[in-house]
């Protein structure tokens, strides 16, 4: 272990670009783990991952039930995709998931966010992003300090000991 | 695992200075471990310390949301009252196993 002691995380940068629970909840853990071990944190959403900031979104994420090598029925049977394409599926699968980690007392995404900020933990959005989805300032959750640029993104992150993580 | 006095008091704790046996535990061995964190014990700190010994006694897994919602503290008075790492820094003052949570 004698690398923690000689080059410890201090500050991790973490880019959120999409809008999937397992995508929008790595992140979160990631930040609001780093927070609890007293590492700087600081989050940025992009693109489709705007939605996790988004008011009227973040408490709507769904995961992907089509194209999900991954998913499996209750039991651990294969999901055929094309079960994935029905009407409700996808809204039924992402319930089931919030369900499951509400038990591991994993919290909802703004909840969560109120964690991570309440512990000095930081969330920014991509103005980029931000304008390309004509978003503004009040669309999004209280939680986010501010809209930046890329460039304002590389300069919170100046510092020793400093990892940047695109999830 | 190693000896160490607190308080007068001889207690076994891990190598990273956790009590072995929360059963050890007094509220002096409690005041000397935060000074070592850097902490001047309150009596707001030994709500919080009482509210996590009394959950994990039960059995029942810790985490920053649930300290959060205890009633006893709010997540930012937590991270104020055990600056850095509060579960973790928490924890070793009140006895128990180092935290396991991720959440």
């Amino acid at each position: 272990m004698a690398n923690t002691i000689d080059h410890p995380v201090k500050k991790v940068m973490i880019i959120c670009a999409k809008a999937s629970i397992e995508d929008v909840y790595a992140a979160l853990v990631m930040a609001n783990g780093a927070v609890m071990e007293g590492i700087e944190a600081k989050v940025f959403f992009t693109f489709f991952g705007l939605d996790a900031i988004t008011k009227k979104q973040m408490k709507k994420l769904h995961t992907g039930t089509v194209g999900n090598p991954g998913m499996r029925m209750p039991g651990g049977l294969p999901f055929p995709t094309i079960l994935g394409m029905l009407p409700g599926v996808e809204a039924g699968v992402s319930a089931m998931m919030k369900s499951q980690m509400e038990k591991l007392d994993i919290p909802p995404v703004d909840e969560f966010l109120e964690l991570i900020t309440a512990g000095g933990g930081e969330i920014y959005a991509c103005k980029l992003a931000v304008e390309m989805f004509k978003l503004k300032k009040e669309d999004f959750s209280e939680h986010v300090k501010d809209i930046i640029t890329i460039g304002q993104f590389y300069e919170l992150a100046a510092g020793e000991g400093t990892q940047i993580i695109f999830t | 695992m190693a000896e160490k006095i607190y308080a007068g008091k001889s207690v076994s704790v891990t190598d990273d200075g956790y009590l072995t046996d929360a059963s050890q535990w007094t509220k002096e061995i409690a005041a000397e471990i935060a000074k070592e964190e850097g902490i001047d014990i309150t009596d707001k700190h030994y709500a919080v310390i009482d509210f996590i010994r009394e959950k994990t006694l039960k059995g029942e897994a810790l985490t920053i949301r649930s300290i959060g919602k205890s009633g006893v503290v709010d997540t930012k008075g937590f991270y104020d009252l055990f600056p850095g790492a509060p579960l973790k820094k928490a924890s070793r003052i009140a006895g128990i196993a180092k935290p396991s949570s991720c959440v």
